[in-house]
């Protein structure tokens, strides 16, 4: 059963279809895993071993008496601490919901219940999804199974670990500037931020409403792929839902053929700032396409340079107003100052010890964009920015199929190297912004081992609605690149040892 | 570019609601000038002619019928409720405030 766990989920699916295994077996190997390496990793923040049990068993009595099922069925999963679980705790890594259980599910939960996965628990993250490193999480940060003096990306550190280190064969994320991509780069997995409005955002606790994506955290594309023909779909309860029917995205990631596809090459993120190795993973991740026949062309988004600074606009500006839910009437923390409390001091006592330094930051330089005399220099610049960044997007789709640039511009930074500069810890999102920005799908693939033997990822980029190209392109070069290596790059991972401290 | 001082800080966290420490207002002052130089250049290249976009995706309205749906019963709704009495969420005193 410990080879089980390292098998992708498709195989794992394969193997509880032919009755080789039972999903009770298979999510007591998982909890095993988890009860082995999660004391030193802390990708998850709450283990729901019962209800996990609890669909396990159902699936396979379901299985046994001949029920058809959902290919997925029985094959357990971890979701993001930011997707609300009926009955489960869910706090997006913030003390401000410590203790809560949500009445309801999200949609994409909902799915993933009536599919029979069993929900292993729900990941670490930071807090209310705001960061590149999981170091923002009320509950301490997660450690990258490579390294674990070292950050395994955010905000989904806690779902791309998992997966990483084999507690999980699929996880959950959301992706509002790179959450979903950067932890996969930086932990040698695969993470896909669908086009906005591909996978209903219902249920999740929404940092910037108009970026936000969920999606799939995954060790192969082809996994990715099934989990987001499982969640992706029209939803009426999210008015930016697409009506669009799903892709046949597991098809595309098996085709593993790029003959006459257009790949260009984003020159505003390829040079000053990314890594020299990292920068030769990605060459030579091209090269390995070429050969197999696709074109390389260089192309130019000239525009993507404000990118940044429109996000770090935007996104603060969302989650301001995302957050004053928060005030400590309906549910979460209440905090009752002493001497005759109000309703307002109530908030603020609540807001002041709730919320964490990057939370108060972000609602603060959000509350300063938005307000008056500023508001047309920054948060009315920045969409005119998002209009550019579009058009630059628009352009460059005429001429090519999909983009590339290295996922992140470095591997894996140390816990603590960045966690009091701010912009240092902006800039890890400069490649992944764009999409976010003008809502095209993205994905990340591991490609190869750069600085100190540490994972790094290249990623794709496609218009809006063509996912389906991701996965070609993404099922094609893992393929490659996995015979260059002799296999997938999570192999070359050092051993986690149990209890480890 | 306004330099943003502590008074600047204070007054944002009392619009944002939010009671923050001297320490906390110290760090944030320090830190927010530099933060908004940084994201600044955005209005280099968003002059009059550029359309704003707020959405990615351009939908039109989306609208449901006006049926009556399932929705949270009374007691899932006051689940989390810090407080709550005969029914409904309890609050702090809201009037009778400066």
């Amino acid at each position: 059963m410990n080879d089980t766990i390292r098998r992708s989920a498709a195989a794992q699916a394969a193997a509880l279809a032919a009755g080789e295994i039972t999903s009770e077996d298979l999510t007591c190997a998982h909890l095993d895993r988890i009860r082995a390496v999660d004391t030193d990793l802390n990708a998850f923040l709450h283990v729901s071993e019962e209800e996990a049990l609890t669909t396990a068993r159902d699936v396979d009595a379901r299985r046994s008496a001949g029920e058809e099922l959902h290919p997925l069925a029985g094959v357990p999963i971890a979701v993001k601490d930011v997707a609300v679980t009926e009955g489960i705790p869910t706090t997006a890594g913030s003390k401000m919901l410590e203790g809560w259980l949500p009445p309801y599910d999200a949609t994409l939960v909902a799915t993933l219940r009536s599919a029979g996965l069993p929900i292993l628990g729900k990941t670490n993250m930071d807090e209310f999804a705001m960061g590149s490193s999981t170091e923002s999480s009320a509950f301490g940060p997660t450690r990258n199974p490579w390294d674990r003096e070292r950050i395994p990306g955010g905000s989904g550190g806690g779902s791309s670990a998992a997966v990483a280190s084999y507690e999980a064969p699929l996880a959950i994320g959301s992706d509002t500037g790179g959450s979903i991509r950067q932890p996969g780069a930086v932990t040698g997995t695969v993470g896909v931020k669908p086009t906005y409005g591909s996978v209903s955002r219902y249920g999740l606790i929404a940092l910037a409403s108009s970026l936000d994506q969920a999606g799939p955290v995954a060790r192969t594309v082809e996994d990715a792929a099934l989990l987001h023909e499982l969640i992706a779909g029209h939803d009426p309860l999210d008015s930016t839902s697409l009506p669009d029917p799903v892709g046949a995205y597991a098809e595309a990631a098996h085709r593993k053929d790029v003959r006459g596809m257009r790949i260009g090459v984003i020159s505003e993120l390829e040079g000053e700032g990314f890594d020299p190795e990292v920068r030769a993973r990605f060459t030579e991740s091209l090269a390995q396409l070429e050969q197999a026949g696709a074109e390389i062309v260089p192309i130019s988004c000239p525009n993507f340079r404000y990118a940044l600074g429109a996000y770090y606009l935007i996104m603060p500006s969302e989650a301001s107003s995302n957050l004053a839910k928060f005030d400590g009437m309906r549910f979460g923390l209440r905090v009752v100052p002493e001497d005759s409390p109000t309703a307002e001091s109530v908030m603020k006592a609540t807001r002041g010890a709730g919320f964490g330094q990057e939370a108060k930051r972000r609602i603060l330089l959000g509350t300063y964009a938005l307000s008056a005399g500023y508001y047309d220099a920054y948060y009315g610049s920045a969409q005119k920015v998002r209009t550019l960044v579009q058009g630059d997007f628009s352009a460059a789709f005429d001429q090519v199929d999909v983009l590339a640039s290295p996922t992140s511009p470095t591997v894996a930074f140390r816990l603590g190297e960045k966690i009091d500069d701010p912009l240092a810890m902006y800039l890890n999102d400069i490649a992944t912004i764009p999409a976010n920005l003008a809502g095209v799908p993205g994905i990340s693939v591991p490609s190869g081992l750069a600085e100190d033997g540490l994972p790094a990822g290249i990623q794709f980029l496609a218009p809006t609605r063509a996912d389906e190209r991701l996965y070609r392109i993404g099922g094609a070069l893992e393929a490659l690149l996995e015979d260059a290596w002799g296999g997938p790059l999570l192999a070359k991972a050092p051993e986690l040892v149990s209890g480890a401290n | 570019m306004p330099s943003i001082g502590r008074d600047d800080v204070a007054r944002l966290a009392d619009l944002a609601r939010i009671q923050l420490t001297d320490e906390e207002v110290d760090r944030l002052a320090g830190e927010f000038d530099a933060i908004i130089d940084a994201v600044a250049s955005v209005s280099e290249v968003a002059t009059a002619d550029v359309p704003a976009t707020s959405h990615p995706i351009p939908m039109t309205n989306v609208f449901r019928e006006d049926v009556v749906g399932q929705t949270l019963t009374q007691e899932q709704a006051l689940s989390g409720a810090p407080e709550a009495e005969d029914g409904r969420f309890a609050v702090p005193q809201i009037l009778g405030e400066e």
